[in-house]
């Protein structure tokens, strides 16, 4: 991988960790909001099913976290396990992958 | 007459520590202490230093387990227990034999950052005029008085995991030559310091700058080799 492209990582790192930074505080405030009276799904559904809003709030979330976790988890495989060759690269774009399609799962399923 | 109890390591990566029992006297150094060892106690002793005065950085040591130079640590400052102190060689690179590393790699690795000047004028140019109170000149202030010690290097967890990363030190000599403004060769080493092996790895722990017997921030050379290759690469410059 070239310094440009290692480079650009760090920078997706860095950015994904502002809108995650965000992100987690107002996913907290509304948990702290929405258990007052009690958690039931249907309480959360009224909140977000239909709901674009929700829907971009977390599709975004989802979003940095695809970005976020497979960089981060790069530098914990080549200082932890000496993993370094390309095929690190491979699997974290597979795990990153998963990561997206669970999360966009889970978010299309509160939403519809 | 007070004595040290004082664990020596001898050998080489597979060696083991030895206790001698040194004299305590006041104003003492550690290096007072190995000296002490070496020429009275056991004369096999290896370890490495020249001025003994702070400047020639070749004296650095792990004193219980923390890299410091020698010949300016007081005794005072290094024994735990009362009287008792650890002296090993420095962390991160190859043990030659008892206290002395091999400090090709370190070295080296100044070298892979291009921690070289290099100017544009010749010997018929007018002398440059850098400004003191400019900010890259101050920033080169700030970084310039390393003595290659190698007491960042071996405190460094970022080079214990990562071989190929250049370290604070060279990392350091790189940025302070970007900041010259006489030196023409700013984009081949930022080129040379980018990515994994170089600034980008650093995890920001700031052992080197916590460590330095200079007061250098390192971490501080490092933060700016990193926001100036990040805009250079924004820029498409790099």
């Amino acid at each position: 991988m070239s310094f440009r492209a290692q480079t650009l990582l760090w920078l997706a790192q860095r950015a994904s960790a502002a809108v995650l930074g965000v992100c987690v505080l107002v996913h907290l405030a509304t948990m702290i909001y929405a258990v007052r009276g009690g958690l039931t799904a249907a309480e959360i559904l009224s909140r977000t099913q239909g709901s674009a809003a929700w829907l971009a709030f977390y599709s975004l979330f989802v979003l940095a976290i695809v970005v976020h976790v497979p960089i981060g988890l790069r530098a914990v495989l080549g200082e932890w396990l000496a993993w370094r060759s390309p095929s690190r690269d491979w699997v974290l774009v597979l795990i990153s992958s998963a990561i997206g399609f669970m999360g966009m799962r889970a978010v299309l399923g509160v939403y519809s | 007459m007070e004595t040290l109890n004082v664990s020596v390591w001898r050998g080489n990566a597979d060696g083991a520590f030895q206790t001698y029992d040194v004299p305590r006297h006041a104003s003492q150094t550690v290096l007072d202490v190995v000296t002490h060892i070496q020429r009275v106690l056991d004369p096999t002793l290896a370890y490495r230093f020249a001025c003994r005065v702070g400047m020639c950085g070749s004296c650095a040591m792990t004193i219980n387990g923390v890299a410091r130079w020698t010949c300016r640590t007081h005794i005072d400052k290094a024994v735990r227990n009362g009287n008792q102190i650890e002296i090993g060689p420095l962390r991160n690179l190859p043990v030659i034999r008892d206290l002395v590393t091999d400090m090709r790699e370190f070295f080296d690795k100044w070298a892979k950052a291009k921690g070289q000047f290099e100017g544009g004028r010749t010997r018929r140019d007018d002398f440059a005029r850098v400004a003191p109170d400019s900010t890259d000149r101050k920033m080169v202030d700030a970084g310039i008085e390393c003595i290659g010690c190698g007491v960042c290097y071996s405190s460094c967890d970022v080079v214990a995991w990562n071989p190929d990363y250049l370290g604070p030190a060279a990392l350091n000599r790189a940025w302070t030559l970007i900041k010259d403004e006489r030196d023409i060769k700013s984009i081949e080493r930022l080129r040379a310091v980018a990515g994994d092996a170089g600034c980008h790895s650093c995890h920001t722990h700031m052992s080197c700058t916590e460590h330095c017997p200079k007061q250098l921030s390192p971490t501080a050379g490092i933060a700016g080799l990193k926001r100036a290759i990040s805009l250079a690469v924004l820029r498409g410059t790099l």
